[in-house]
């Protein structure tokens, strides 16, 4: 395979063509990228900045391009816009009292998911030993509800 | 008149349903065997109607009759006679015909093949089953008519089949995913036959077994191709955008894989009752909460139909009944016994349960994820949003998990499995996927440094040959290192390996191509050219080319690698002629290791034109890995042990008196 | 297992009911405003009719005005500009934004339609529209007498609008005004 991937982002050797979107530092561009994908088009059914062909996604792009070269933060970025678009244009919410809920929950899940695993297995390990006799064989069991219907025929 | 026959054979067909979901219950209760005879006739006579139904409306299709509304809205005379067809399901009310119509389809094969099944338990599966179908019906009849006539004048032309479905992809996909969606019924239908006879012994979990991984089938297939249609259809090449309706899609199959495991070992080993169970009921409840999410208009989405509150409150009441009626019954009725079987340490139930809470744990996220926007805003917390950048911080992880896990899939024994022997079995395979996983991102790139050392690709590299390398370590262990012995191995375990290899180069194929993508967005003008990824991508000129229902700039690209030429690419932009919307085709070269994705922009004047190019490496593992999964559960489902021991004919009530009631 | 334990899926399902059920009356679409109760942002953007006239937020401010973004490419504007005809001859005062438009159009349209407007914004590359958080034209503000936005409207203003969303809160805001 034809390798350099990664590398290719960085030795941009352009003959005549030019990006569309210019930076004066290209490290910018890597933040520019990161942010436009993780920032929603307001007027779009569901789309981020990146991939939205709407005029005003167009404008925030340039508006986010132009706040870069102003060298504010991604923070400063998102507060920017934020307090012009609610945090409705976050597709990462932010983490406060209306998104504890949201951001809790996979993880409190899991934990008691495990907890449950973890804690069905030590009951059954107590269990184990003197259990034998009452265990059924569900295998033989199913070949008897089958067999039971052979016979009846 | 086919469009009325057809409107009156739906009628038929709700009729039948009302009799197919009543009749059989009572029998089975009463003990009338004629009685619970009934249901068999009944869904195969009612997918006969809602075939004929469907029948005729692909005929108003096919002879571009507008007077139907639903045929002037979603067709014209210009397109092209496969998408004529596929337009048939393109848009709400045929959509939901073809769920119908699937859904009467699965019920005749539970009717065909319930010959090795209690009579009892048959009738109650069909009943439910019935039920169902009169919930689609009435939803259709009610709400969603097809078959309705635009009078007294109906238009000459119709609107358009919107252009992002005027595709192969919309043949395919949609009857693979409502295939997989609706086969869920089966096991839903099976799970609340157990519920209502109070018997959940090993036998339901066996016979719902190949139901199950058929429809798993179907819904992975269904989703993968969704996934690499929305790759090459949309043109920015995302393939998956977390967007509601692929969770909801891909929601039922997360609790339809944890179902899968859970229920081997309720089949093997009678353990997990309840929460089989549950997640049988769950996981065709899923499939309804995705047709409310995607058809009432609550959220947003790019792939959502055109919504109307109407038709939610109609598919909410409908989904209440359903999902409400039956997890009261699980409530009422569900297993509280503790099973009589044990187990402990590593053992293979263990492992499941494992398996299961990762599973279950990323369909909730989900869930949670997807729904929350609409939590916010009920409770007047304000609009949000949550998308792929939350989606993708917990399910990483959870997968992560779940691949260390899956490992010891082949090695795990029931009852008991020592710890020691897992750790021994995971030695080698974990001192070799380090080893790869260290040294391949290293020459993965041309020139190594801090910078192109991707860590990225050596978490998923060392997962991806874990999974690898433990499950072929198992097989050898399996055959005893013959090859003669390979073909002893049974089709569930050839299933799973496949499906787990499957599971490792989706993997792959994500973790990479997110590791190594590369990407410009460029001014070109007629012979510039650029350098990305390895390749030098040439733009030639843009012509003006006519298609059957468009017209369309095509640029010409071609790609060089030093100096072999490789391909040449010509990406569109389509304007059609009917709505007059505008299409960006990318142009794709695909192989294996890696995908040349170039897509035309916006003319820039002087002959320039926008044009991005993307290099995508091993993005075609995605969809293979897809398949691979895909084939597993066939693979599984085809076991020998679920066709043996068939019985020719039902049996009779008084022996189901064992076994039921 | 406790039987209780099985009635859990039951609740949370109760819980997920009422949720969907009263999500079917949101607008999904539809966004909240971030400044409502903010001042209007301020700008230095010329007025429609002559270049050279600089405007800014203190032209707004002082009185209680609409505020509203229009442009000559937007479909819905030219059913609103009937609307605004009307609430300018009852004597509300109403501003325009004049949205990423054709400077040229842009005066032929009020020419033609009628000019509602106390003047008009020129904010061709939509910079302004940016600070208020416009996502689509129309949309029209109303701002107190302080040059706070007290509401916010995406989409057309019609006399049902204006009966269940301003009236009332327009009277107010005279009231308090005096």
């Amino acid at each position: 395979m034809p390798i350099g991937l990664a590398a290719a982002l960085f030795t941009s050797m352009l003959f005549g063509s030019e990006n569309l979107v210019k930076f004066s530092d290209e490290s910018l561009r890597i933040r520019y990228q990161t942010l436009i994908t993780e920032l929603r088009c307001p007027k779009c059914q569901n789309q981020n900045l990146a991939d939205s062909n709407a005029p005003i996604s167009q404008d925030l792009r340039e508006e986010i391009q132009r706040m870069l070269e102003q060298q504010m933060s991604n923070r400063e970025i998102k507060q920017h816009l934020t307090s012009r678009y609610s945090d409705f244009i976050l597709y990462r919410p932010d983490v406060n009292k209306t998104t504890y809920l949201l951001w809790g929950s996979p993880l409190a899940i899991l934990m008691i998911g495990l907890l449950i695993a973890v804690r069905l297995n030590r009951r059954n390990r107590i269990h184990a030993g003197s259990l034998d006799k009452t265990e059924v064989d569900q295998e033989s069991r199913i070949a008897e509800i089958l067999k039971s219907g052979e016979d009846d025929k | 008149m086919t469009v009325e026959l057809g409107h009156i054979a739906l009628i038929f067909a709700l009729c039948l349903a009302v009799i197919q979901a009543i009749v059989p219950m009572i029998g089975s209760f009463s003990g009338h065997t004629n009685w619970m005879r009934v249901g068999h006739s009944m869904a195969a006579g009612q997918f006969v109607f809602v075939a004929l139904s469907f029948a005729c409306l692909t005929t108003a299709f096919i002879q571009d009759d507008f007077s139907v509304a639903y045929v002037a809205n979603n067709s014209n005379t210009l397109l092209p006679l496969q998408f004529k067809i596929s337009a048939v399901w393109g848009a709400h009310e045929g959509s939901l015909l073809l769920w119908a119509l699937i859904l009467s389809g699965w019920s005749t094969a539970v009717a065909l093949c319930s010959g090795k099944l209690p009579l009892v338990l048959s009738a109650r599966v069909l009943s439910v089953l019935g039920a169902i179908s009169v919930g689609f019906a009435l939803f259709l009849l009610l709400t969603s008519n097809p078959f309705e006539r635009i009078l007294p004048i109906p238009p000459v032309e119709g609107g358009d089949l919107n252009p992002l479905l005027q595709d192969f992809g919309l043949i395919v996909h949609p009857p693979m995913l409502y295939m997989g969606y609706v086969g869920f019924s089966v096991p839903f239908a099976f799970a609340i036959a157990a519920l209502i006879g109070g018997q959940f012994d090993s036998a339901w979990a066996r016979w719902s077994r190949p139901w199950i991984n058929v429809a798993w089938v179907f819904l992975t297939i269904g989703i993968s191709l969704g996934s690499w249609w929305a790759y090459y259809e949309l043109g920015w090449g995302g393939w998956w955008f977390w967007d509601p309706v692929e969770n909801a899609s891909f929601m039922p199959w997360l609790a339809g894989t944890a179902l899968m495991h859970s229920i081997s070992a309720t089949e093997k080993r009678g353990v997990f009752r309840s929460w089989t169970l549950l997640l049988a009921i769950l996981t065709f409840s899923l499939s309804l909460l995705g047709t409310f999410l995607v058809r009432s208009g609550v959220l947003t989405s790019v792939h959502a139909f055109a919504s109307d509150p109407e038709r939610g409150i109609f598919i909410l009441i409908f989904l209440s009944i359903v999902v409400g009626g039956s997890l009261l019954l699980f409530a009422l009725r569900g297993p509280t016994m503790r099973s009589a079987t044990s187990y402990s340490g590593w053992s293979r139930e263990t492992m499941l349960l494992i398996n299961n809470v990762f599973l279950v744990s990323s369909m909730a996220m989900i869930l949670i994820g997807t729904l929350y926007p609409l939590l916010a805003d009920v409770l007047d917390m304000g609009k949000i949003s949550v998308g792929p950048p939350y989606f993708n911080f917990f399910f990483v992880p959870l997968m992560s998990g779940l691949m260390v896990c899956l490992g010891f899939a082949g090695f795990t024994r029931w009852k008991s499995t020592e710890g020691r022997f897992l750790l021994r079995k995971g030695l080698v395979p974990s001192i070799v996927s380090l080893i790869m996983a260290l040294t391949l991102p290293m020459v993965m790139v041309e020139k190594l440094s801090w910078s192109t050392y991707s860590l990225t690709a050596v978490v998923i590299l060392l997962l991806v040959f874990w999974v690898v390398t433990m499950s072929l370590e198992d097989l050898w262990l399996k055959s005893r290192g013959k090859l003669s012995s390979l073909s002893g191995l049974s089709g569930s375990y050839w299933g799973m390996l496949i499906a787990h290899i499957g599971l490792a180069v989706c993997a792959l194929g994500v973790g990479l191509s997110t590791a190594y993508d590369v990407q410009k967005d460029l001014r070109m003008a007629p012979g510039d050219s650029t350098d990305l990824g390895g390749y030098q991508f040439q733009f030639i000129d843009v012509e003006r080319v006519e298609g059957p229902n468009f017209i369309a700039y095509r640029g010409n690209v071609e790609v060089r690698s030093g100096d072999v030429f490789v391909v040449s690419l010509s990406p569109e932009k389509r304007s059609y002629k009917s709505g007059g919307q505008v299409m960006t085709e990318a142009d794709i070269d695909g192989q294996l290791n890696r995908d040349l994705y170039v897509s035309l922009g916006e003319p820039l004047g002087d002959q320039a034109w926008a044009i991005r190019f993307q290099v995508k490496p091993f993005v075609r593992c995605i969809w293979l890995g897809g398949l691979l999964i895909g084939l597993g559960g066939l693979l599984a489902a085809l076991d020998k042990r679920y066709r043996r021991r068939r019985l020719k004919k039902s049996v009779n009530v008084k022996s189901e008196g064992l076994a039921f009631e | 297992m406790n039987r209780l334990a099985l009635f859990l899926p039951l609740a949370l399902f109760a819980v997920l009911t009422i949720v969907l059920l009263l999500g079917l009356d949101k607008d999904p679409a539809e966004l909240p405003s971030a400044l409502v109760g903010e001042p209007f942002p301020a700008f230095t953007l010329p007025s429609l009719y002559d270049a050279n006239r600089s405007l800014d937020e203190r032209n707004i401010a002082g009185e209680v005005v609409l505020v509203n973004v229009w442009a000559t490419w937007c479909f819905a504007c030219r059913i609103e500009h009937v609307m605004l005809n009307q609430l300018a001859e009852q004597g509300v005062k109403v501003i325009g934004l004049n949205y990423k438009d054709n400077r040229e159009a842009a005066i032929d349209w009020l020419k033609e339609r009628g000019d509602p407007y106390v003047f008009s914004i020129f904010d061709e590359q939509g910079r302004l529209g940016i600070d208020l958080g416009v996502y689509g034209a129309p949309e029209t503000y109303l701002l107190d007498a302080m040059g706070t936005i007290r509401h916010r409207r995406v989409g057309v203003v019609d006399d049902r609008v204006w009966d269940s969303e301003f009236r009332d809160l327009y009277a107010q805001l005279m009231a308090d005004k005096r």
